[in-house]
């Protein structure tokens, strides 16, 4: 020990006089506060989705060039650091347009699908997650038995099955991938469900005479709200690589909307000569979905340390 | 080898200013233990005694070296025997001491076990772990101390798993798990907390018995004296993280001389002396959280003795004949004290209590009612029946306490939810002011039955302010507008003493005694006749305890309320029930005026549970002989 009985008084006693006064626990949300700060990943990865965010929101309108606007004597320009013009910092495409306008109204793309995908995926999980851990019984076994169907399914085919029947649009892409991830937040809110269940302010709720539904709403479902802002998190980079993947494929955004899974699939022909064309997007995805994902983990961390309030 | 000490006792154990340094997550440092000194002779039992958040548990952790990372312990002397474990390196204490000289009982008999070994494994582990046994000598060895602690058919439990024995059971193989290595020392850190009523009396028994026959010193560290008295000589009081009285159990419990010490045992309702319709004494305040460091009496902001004295400085350990106190009042001006001066002495409203109940009909009955539970494996295994409630008939008259008595499992919950409504019985049928309960809708039944339940910290949404709690029933049933609402809650708020400060917090800034407040509260928004009380104190502090328990009478006085309670507690009973019903396996075994059923029982279960009852003061509180009845 070396720190002794006494030195340590003489150091606290410098302190204000209130030392000595039994220590005011912080709120909830002082702890939760100093939790985040101090939480290196989720800083990084909120850092991340901020720049990007704000890049998607305000960099379309300080980019000089239209991302539509075509210019086929200036295509296939190279960047700047490949002996390119400042004009077009990040070069053109093979029609001519510019790089960095559509890298820029690809983030848009990719963030507004990533965020209502997993709404959608959000109000399904959670719905029947819900239902079936408060419910239990049949419901449960419903519930569950459509889990494992949802898990054997191959999803990407399925997503590009359901796009090909329906036809492609930003709404369909959403919606299709939103159905499609909705089998995390079943997992994690029923079992939530079932534990919240068995607390006595459900019951004492019950004993007011409060009807099921507004039970689930006003005293299930707000106790869900951490796990289901950390899994909304990740199943948004999910979404986002997915749409990513189906654009690729031909089967997601359309052009000439430029999403970045679609710059890649147009920038592939020639990726050993423009690689620019395919490693931008590609750094794009990849600097957005560590973002996110990193953000959701450091969520984790900080929302449920031990998994108590 | 033996050290006779200076008074010519044979020392085990020497402890001499142990302090514990806990780090907390936002970077203070608080010491949750501070300045522990005591001394155990070889064999002696020594009780330590506090609410929780005194720290008892975090000083014995530290005497095992079992502390978390963030917290470090110092002491000026800590001595086992002849060896200094202050100074001894983790390994050496883990190889040598831990579970070879001192052995540890915990609180969860359910999770101390392994689940995944069976229980011979788990026993001869600890004797073959550092090769000083054969596993056949330690295989005879474990065989003979399940037998002595009461575990019957040892050879078939050695290979049975945790999960297939009995919470006693498994605490009787904890206790034998801790004699394998026949230790010196026995740490018990509340080793029957967990366990029902009977149960709770045999394990404490037994420890007593087997310090008697095996010569092994004790520590009982428990929140409930009551318990520690029936197994330990002496007995050492805990608060705010330091020792305020120590010396022999009859010293201590008869004639205490700490404030504290004498709030706490005014505090405890008593099971053995009839309800003489005073109030229990109870300790304004709560339990502090840990302080950082202390410079005034830690008692001080309760204590109805504090004056300027108390807060310079905390006062020093003093000793009275072979009592130690920590106070800066002397022997004679704390005898002479009297803590009934200081509370509201008021007797409650004593509402006939022993008379029979009125010939009218019951507000609440139920009506040869069965409760059967049915489980099954998968949506086509066969279904398991469980009988939680077994043709029960009992009325619940106007302005009555009945107390449903039980230990866990004999149905009393279930019980509680279908008076509550919140569970339909198989047969048989709830009626309310004569009509079924199920043809009331859930409306006009909250209106009239309302539940306070057993834990404060679930019984709140967490995240709802307290206002938002007790406003909800007022919501849920659209009485009033906002403005109104907002003064019905105020007024509630007054009623059961919550201050108004409290407004806004969340449940999660309170402490227990706070919360259970404000689920009364909520329970009479909407000014019920009956209010379901399932086990209503049970998880709270001794002295909380008392002020929730006085709080409920006043309100039955004052709103004429009726109460259902439901407790495995009884002592509670007997201060706050007129009339009690006696509940095993599903069914009432007997019934009948509380002091009648507590004088003269008449069932052999009552009997038996009477008997699991002890009280430290005895029959009259100045007779200062602890008396297990």
């Amino acid at each position: 020990m070396s720190t002794t009985p006494d030195a340590l008084v003489e150091r606290q006693s410098t302190h204000d006089v209130d030392t000595d006064e039994a220590l005011a626990p912080l709120t909830p949300r002082q702890l939760l506060r100093r939790r985040a700060l101090s939480h290196w990943g989720l800083m990084i990865g909120a850092g991340l989705i901020l720049a990007l965010v704000l890049a998607a929101i305000f960099g379309p309108m300080l980019v000089p060039h239209d991302a539509y606007a075509q210019d086929l004597a200036g295509r296939l320009a190279p960047p700047v650091w490949a002996g390119g013009s400042w004009d077009h910092p990040f070069g053109t495409d093979h029609v001519g347009r510019d790089y960095l306008a559509r890298l820029l109204v690809g983030a848009r793309i990719s963030l507004t699908v990533g965020f209502f995908a997993a709404i959608v995926g959000s109000v399904i999980g959670v719905g029947l997650g819900i239902c079936a851990g408060y419910f239990g019984g049949r419901v449960d076994q419903v519930v569950s038995y459509l889990l494992t169907c949802q898990l054997a399914l191959p999803q990407i085919l399925l997503a590009m099955a359901l796009v090909f029947l329906i036809g492609p649009s930003m709404i369909v892409v959403i919606g299709v991938i939103g159905v499609l991830h909705w089998s995390y937040y079943l997992v994690v809110s029923r079992s939530a469900a079932m534990r919240i269940r068995e607390l006595d302010y459900v019951a004492s709720a019950r004993a007011i005479g409060s009807s099921t539904a507004s039970i689930l709403w006003h005293e299930v479902l707000p106790n869900l709200r951490s796990q289901v802002i950390v899994i909304f998190t990740i199943e948004m980079g999910t979404a986002i690589l997915s749409e990513a993947a189906l654009s690729f494929l031909g089967v997601g955004i359309q052009s000439p909307t430029p999403s970045w899974g679609l710059m890649i699939a147009e920038g592939r022909q020639s990726m050993f000569f423009e690689p620019w064309l395919t490693i931008l997007p590609g750094i794009g995805l990849f600097l957005l979905v560590m973002g996110v994902n990193l953000f959701g983990d450091g969520l984790r961390d900080v929302l449920s340390p031990g998994g108590k309030n | 080898m033996h050290s006779p000490n200076s008074n010519g006792r044979d020392t085990l154990l020497a402890v001499d200013g142990l302090t514990v340094n806990l780090t907390l997550p936002q970077g203070t440092v608080v010491r949750p233990v501070r300045d522990v000194s005591f001394e155990l002779a070889r064999g002696e039992a020594l009780g330590v005694v506090g609410e929780s958040g005194s720290g008892k548990s975090m000083a014995m952790l530290a005497l095992m070296g079992l502390l978390p990372h963030s917290a470090a312990r110092q002491a000026r002397r800590l001595q086992l025997g002849e060896t200094d474990l202050a100074t001894l390196p983790d390994a050496q204490f883990a190889r040598q001491i831990a579970g070879k000289r001192i052995g540890m009982i915990f609180q969860e008999p359910m999770t101390s076990l392994n689940p995944v070994y069976s229980i011979g494994r788990q026993l001869t582990e600890t004797m073959t772990l550092h090769g000083q046994a054969t596993a056949r000598a330690a295989r005879a060895r474990a065989l003979e101390l399940l037998e002595r602690v009461g575990v019957p058919e040892p050879e078939v439990r050695l290979r049975q798993y945790p999960h297939q024995l009995s919470g006693g059971l498994r605490q009787r193989v904890m206790i034998a798990m801790a004699l394998m290595n026949s230790p010196e020392l026995i740490i018990a850190d509340e080793p029957t907390t967990a366990l029902d009523v009977t149960i709770k009396a045999q394990i404490l028994d037994l420890l007593a018995e087997l310090r008697a026959e095996l010569g092994t010193a004790m520590i009982l560290v428990s929140h409930d004296i009551a318990a520690v008295s029936r197994a330990v000589d002496r007995v050492a009081v805990m608060y705010a993280g330091a020792f305020v009285e120590q010396g022999p159990l009859n010293d201590v419990l008869g004639a205490p001389l700490h404030p504290y010490t004498q709030g706490l045992l005014r505090c405890a309702p008593k099971a053995l002396t009839p309800h003489g319709g005073g109030r229990l004494g109870s300790i304004a305040g709560s339990v502090p959280r840990p302080f950082a460091q202390l410079s005034r009496c830690g008692f001080a902001d309760r204590c109805p003795l504090a004056h300027d004295a108390c807060r310079e400085g905390e006062p020093e350990m003093r000793a009275e004949a072979d009592q130690a106190y920590r106070c800066v009042l002397d022997a004679e001006r704390l005898r002479v004290f009297d803590w009934a001066d200081t509370t509201d002495a008021a007797p409650v409203a004593d509402t006939d209590r022993a008379a029979a109940p009125a010939n009218d009909t019951p507000i609440l009955s139920l009506d040869s009612v069965s409760c059967e539970f049915t489980t099954r494996r998968g949506v086509f295994g066969r279904a398991h029946h469980l009988r939680a409630v077994d043709d029960v008939s009992l009325g619940l008259y106007r302005g009555e306490i009945l107390a449903v008595v039980g230990e866990s499992g004999s149905g009393k919950t279930t019980m509680a939810r279908m008076l509550l409504g919140l569970q339909a019985p198989t047969s048989g049928v709830v009626r309310f002011e004569g009509r079924p309960l199920a043809d009331t809708g859930n409306r006009d039944r909250a209106r009239q039955i309302q539940p306070v339940f057993q834990d404060p910290y679930s019984s709140l949404n967490p995240l709802r302010t307290v206002a938002d709690a007790i406003g909800r029933p007022l919501v849920v049933h659209g009485i009033g507008n906002k403005r109104s609402r907002r003064d019905r809650v105020r007024e509630v708020m007054a009623l059961v003493g919550l201050d108004e400060r409290f407004y806004d917090s969340y449940p999660g800034q309170m402490s227990g005694g706070q919360r259970q407040r404000v689920a009364v509260a909520r329970a009479l928004a909407l000014e019920p006749d009956v209010l379901v009380c399932d086990e209503p104190t049970s998880a709270l502090d001794i002295s909380v305890q008392a002020q929730i328990l006085n709080l409920l009478l006043d309100l039955q006085a004052r709103l004429n309320l009726t109460y259902f309670i439901i407790t495995h507690d009884l002592a509670v009973v007997r201060y706050m029930a007129s009339r009690v019903a006696v509940m095993q396996r599903g069914r009432i075994v007997e019934r009948g005026a509380t002091e009648q059923i507590y004088t003269a029982p008449e069932n052999a279960y009552t009997r038996e549970l009477l008997a699991s009852m002890s009280d430290p003061l005895g029959a009259s509180s100045s007779s200062g002989a602890a008396a297990p009845a």
